[in-house]
């Protein structure tokens, strides 16, 4: 039992579906002329983001704010950290001003984990990503689209059964397949690993499921393909050799999506990369492209975290 | 009552025991026939009408409401549920249920709303309630129909429709169900 949200792959399953049921409810908040409930009233969130981030900051800024909780931000690059601070000192004094929940993001792996131990049972965190480790609201969102999708609504009894899921791109460097894994995996969903052989997790035994290179083999069997932003901040690492050769074998080019049913679902979690995980022409023309109902739903899921964690007087298991 | 404090773990919630039936299906029926008339007479028909229930103890009865009024008028009223689960002031100390659902498709703005709840008690479930209801639109106006006023208002509230006043005492549970209305406590 904790008040913090840390890794899915520690949640157990009906805990994650819990939190997915509990999303169906802030959609409808957020669907509302005002959509703004005083739930968290009087409960202060700290965003704490070691790394640069967009759409996950400005997501839980809004989720916060859908709340009525107090949003403030902790500018890591001019604080105090800059000076020499320790990270448990900054930590403690963030405490002593009276927060309710701290909204982590850092590049070392387990960082947010520490943090929860830390603070104890007095504040929550959350894990907006860390390291390669986990991206645990990414996951919850990813996953809560794809039943929305296929169900209408998460309901009581979330599920991804029958749906198979290929998971696709960079999966060695990415938190975010991780946390999808996890999610999609606890809903039952069929899931596939696509990589170039050096992408590939080097760590299988905690991905007990079909890893391939070869993307064109498993294509036509996919309900869904979950592409994996290239970061391309990692070309210097060499990962890819070449941007040519990845989109040829991995990216979802005219001529590969021509060849896919109308049924099947893309997601990826943004930022894309026009031209190389998906062609741009793909991106805004084909149907069942659901990026912007990702970032939608990516508002939701975070009320329900939030909701879950300072307002409802339950833990999560 | 609701299925929520059905749910509650002690010393909120518990087990309920029944000692006594206040109404019986056919009375409950009777009053909400009743109600139903005055719907109609206070607002000289039913346009305009809303019915929106309270989740979850009001579910059941708007949908008997709505019911009557057909019978009565012939007028199918628009009706909607709300969970006043965000708006509470004792967040924390009530489950939320995510079943219980806010649907309430259309503007009220301009409509006449009628708040439906199985059981008045302190009031504070309407006062989140009339919070609510603001997220959706400027009613004309708000008018509460209950089955059961058991009084103990903790907050200046009152129902304009009701099935039956029942003096209470603080520690006993009410509970209003298709079959009738049953007084009784919570035994841990």
């Amino acid at each position: 039992m904790t008040n913090h949200l840390i890794n899915l792959t520690d949640m157990d399953p009906d805990a994650i579906r819990e939190l997915l049921h509990l999303t169906d409810r802030f959609v409808e908040v957020n669907g509302r002329p005002i959509p703004k409930v005083p739930a968290l009233r009087g409960r202060t969130v700290a965003m704490i983001f070691f790394e640069d981030s967009t759409r996950t900051r400005m997501s839980f800024d809004l989720a916060a704010k859908r709340l009525s909780a107090d949003v403030v931000d902790f500018p890591t690059h001019t604080s105090s950290l800059s000076k020499g601070e320790s990270l448990q000192d900054t930590v403690d004094t963030i405490r002593a001003l009276g927060v309710d929940a701290l909204v982590i993001r850092h590049n070392s792996d387990g960082l947010p984990g520490q943090i929860a131990e830390a603070v104890g049972e007095t504040i929550s965190v959350i894990n907006a990503g860390d390291g390669l480790k986990a991206h645990p609201t990414q996951g919850l969102l990813d996953a809560y689209t794809l039943c929305q999708h296929f169900h209408g609504s998460a309901g009581a009894k979330a599920s991804l059964e029958g749906i198979h899921v290929g998971i696709v791109g960079d999966i060695k460097h990415s938190r975010v397949a991780r946390s999808d894994f996890a999610a999609y995996r606890s809903l039952g969903a069929q899931i596939t690993l696509v990589a170039p052989p050096n992408l590939q997790p080097t760590d299988p035994e905690n991905w007990p499921v079909e890893i391939t290179d070869d993307l064109d083999s498993v294509l036509p069997s996919l309900d869904v393909v979950g592409l994996l932003r290239i970061q391309k901040e990692r070309m210097g690492e060499a990962v890819i050799s070449s941007v040519d050769d990845y989109v040829d074998r991995y990216g979802i080019t005219e001529s590969r999506a021509s060849g896919m049913r109308d049924e099947v679902v893309i997601v990826h979690p943004g930022p894309v990369n026009r031209g190389i995980e998906i062609a741009a022409e793909v991106l805004d023309k084909r149907v069942n492209v659901l990026v912007n109902q990702q970032v939608t739903n990516g508002v939701a899921v975070r009320m329900a975290v939030l909701f879950r964690l300072l307002g409802s007087g339950v833990e999560i298991d | 009552m609701a299925d929520r404090e059905r749910r509650m773990t002690p010393p909120y919630g518990g087990v309920f025991v029944a000692r006594t039936t206040v109404l019986d299906a056919a009375q409950v029926h009777r009053a909400l026939t009743r109600i139903s008339h005055e719907i109609i007479e206070r607002n000289q028909g039913l346009e305009d009408v809303v019915l929106v229930a309270l989740q979850t103890g009001g579910v059941e009865i708007a949908r008997l409401l709505s019911r009557l009024l057909f019978e009565i008028d012939g007028v199918d009223v628009p009706t909607g549920t709300l969970d006043v689960a965000l708006y509470r002031d004792d967040i924390g100390l009530r489950p939320v249920m995510p079943e219980a659902e806010t649907d309430i498709q259309i503007d009220l703005g301009g409509k006449v709303v009628v708040l439906v709840d199985d059981v008045l008690f302190t009031g504070r479930t309407i006062r989140a309630a009339l919070d609510a209801l603001t997220d959706f639109g400027r009613p004309r106006s708000v008018q509460l129909a209950v089955v059961i006023d058991r009084g103990h208002r903790e907050l200046p509230i009152r129902p304009d429709f009701v099935g039956k006043n029942l003096p209470t005492r603080r520690d006993e549970v009410v509970d209003v169900n298709p079959e009738g209305v049953l007084l009784g406590e919570m035994r841990k």
